[in-house]
């Protein structure tokens, strides 16, 4: 568990670095890829909601620490996300081919409108139209992503066994 | 239990002992994920509002993100061919966009450009016409119909042109054609909106025609196709009559009080003398005339309608 969380950290930090020095300046179609949001889920499906949220936490306080951004306001929505795709990924979606794409597919409209609702919540302009313009655009390259960044967190984070991960259901024997 | 069964069982939400395997039992783990969940939001939370409410948190933000500095400027120089790449490429196709871009619009000005050229050609014959419609040289019994050149400057083999008018607007065949410069021809067939002229370079044209020079007027003849190609000649001028090169050639009209008929108005500029002779053995002079108008390039014409009505047709 200790060296899947040093790996974790470790792809996490990576990404978040990629996510604000590369990516963020690259809009393709009017939308941005989300690397952070993508590699959250895929660890959140491989090893559940409590690994997700805490890399989710993680994440987004890295993020907004470079971004020098409202802290805690990635943070917020990360965690949310690699909670409930951490769920998600122990119950209903084991075993399951398309879970990956469902999930960013998912996540990346609710994170798009999450962020939006907080952003204006907390009184900073929150341009719906430019962010939902871009969006088709934000979904489609989070799932040309998915695969090779899902394939990749799969190879450093294996399936555990069925064992390890269900908590609720226990095997006798 | 036998040591040796085959048969996994499932049990849900079983309260048998735990294993020594380190699981944790439903309940803790649920309750640890919950509490856990829980802090990280409130976390989340008291980080905004400390955000908000303070700047407690912006040296921390600062120093964090001066420590982040440098790995963020190390994948910036990791990413920057890449960068570059993209940058070329998508800059190449831009180059290439805009290239058609600017090509077509090139294009269309150009057309813009030919079309203004155009219209400012024909503004420029239009005036003319204008001008000579009010002049006093302009036929009295006539009304003018202004028409545009629909096929090209006659060949040597077509001397006829068609026109954009027709009995729409009162174009009949007959009908003599005209410009400022002079004399045109004759209309010989007509369409509700489309006329054919003969011009009168052309071998079956010919036209009465007299000289103008009022020092020795009365040279009447029949102006016909000339040898040259777009030369006029003027046939049955006595030798008794006078006429000199450069003279200026009119239609004559219906001369000897309308007993000689003729379709032309008096008094249209033909053409200049450029040549006159003539010898023992011809009856009459040899007289060549060049045409005030130039026929391979006509654009538009005035066709003169006669403002009398017409004898309706049999």
């Amino acid at each position: 568990m200790t060296v899947d969380s040093l790996k974790a950290a470790l792809l996490v930090f990576v990404a978040a670095l990629a996510q604000v020095s590369i990516l963020d300046g690259y809009a393709p179609l009017g939308g941005t890829a989300d690397l952070v949001l993508v590699v959250l889920l895929s660890l959140a499906l491989l090893r559940g909601s409590l690994f997700g949220a805490v890399a989710g936490f993680g994440a987004g306080l890295l993020i907004d620490t470079a971004n020098l951004d409202t802290l805690g306001f990635t943070s917020l929505l990360l965690t949310l996300a690699g909670y409930w795709i951490g769920r998600y990924g122990e119950t209903t979606a084991r075993d399951r081919i398309h879970a990956p794409f469902v999930s960013v597919g998912v996540v990346t409209i609710l994170y798009a409108f999450g962020t939006l609702a907080l952003r204006f919540v907390l009184g900073d302009s929150a341009p719906a139209g430019e962010l939902l313009s871009g969006l088709p655009a934000s979904l489609l390259l989070n799932l040309i992503l998915t695969l090779p960044v899902y394939a990749l967190v799969r190879r450093l984070f294996p399936p555990l066994e069925l064992a390890d991960r269900v908590h609720e259901v226990r095997l006798l024997g | 239990m036998p040591r040796n069964r085959t048969v996994r069982v499932a049990v849900l939400g079983s309260s048998v002992q735990r294993a020594a395997s380190g699981y944790s039992s439903p309940r803790t783990g649920a309750l640890k994920r919950r509490i856990v969940i829980g802090c990280l939001l409130l976390l989340s939370l008291v980080l905004i509002t400390l955000s908000f409410r303070s700047s407690a948190l912006d040296s921390v933000q600062g120093y964090g993100a001066s420590a982040l500095r440098p790995f963020e400027t190390a994948a910036n120089r990791v990413a920057q061919p890449f960068r570059d790449a993209s940058g070329w490429t998508r800059g190449l196709f831009k180059a290439k966009a805009e290239n058609r871009k600017l090509r077509s619009q090139l294009d269309y000005w150009r057309q813009v450009a030919n079309r203004e050229q155009v219209q400012a050609s024909d503004n420029a014959t239009l005036r003319k016409l204008l001008h000579y419609e009010d002049s006093p040289l302009f036929p009295q019994d006539y009304r003018p119909v202004a028409a545009r050149v629909l096929t090209p400057p006659p060949t040597p083999f077509t001397q006829t042109i068609t026109i954009a008018a027709g009995s729409h607007q009162g174009v009949v065949v007959q009908d003599v054609v005209v410009t400022q410069d002079g004399l045109v021809g004759q209309i010989t067939k007509v369409t509700p909106s489309v006329s054919r002229v003969l011009l009168i370079t052309d071998p079956e044209s010919a036209v009465s025609a007299a000289d103008a020079n009022p020092s020795h007027p009365g040279a009447l003849g029949l102006l016909e196709h000339g040898s040259a190609g777009n030369s006029l000649a003027l046939d049955n001028v006595t030798k008794d009559k006078v006429v000199e090169p450069g003279d200026t050639i009119v239609t004559a009209g219906s001369p000897g009080n309308g007993q000689l008929p003729s379709i032309f108005p008096r008094g249209i500029l033909i053409g200049t003398v450029t040549s006159a002779g003539q010898n023992d053995i011809d009856l009459f002079k040899q007289i060549q005339v060049q045409p005030f108008v130039d026929l391979s390039s006509l654009q538009s014409v005035l066709v003169l309608v006669p403002k009398a009505t017409r004898p309706p047709a049999p």
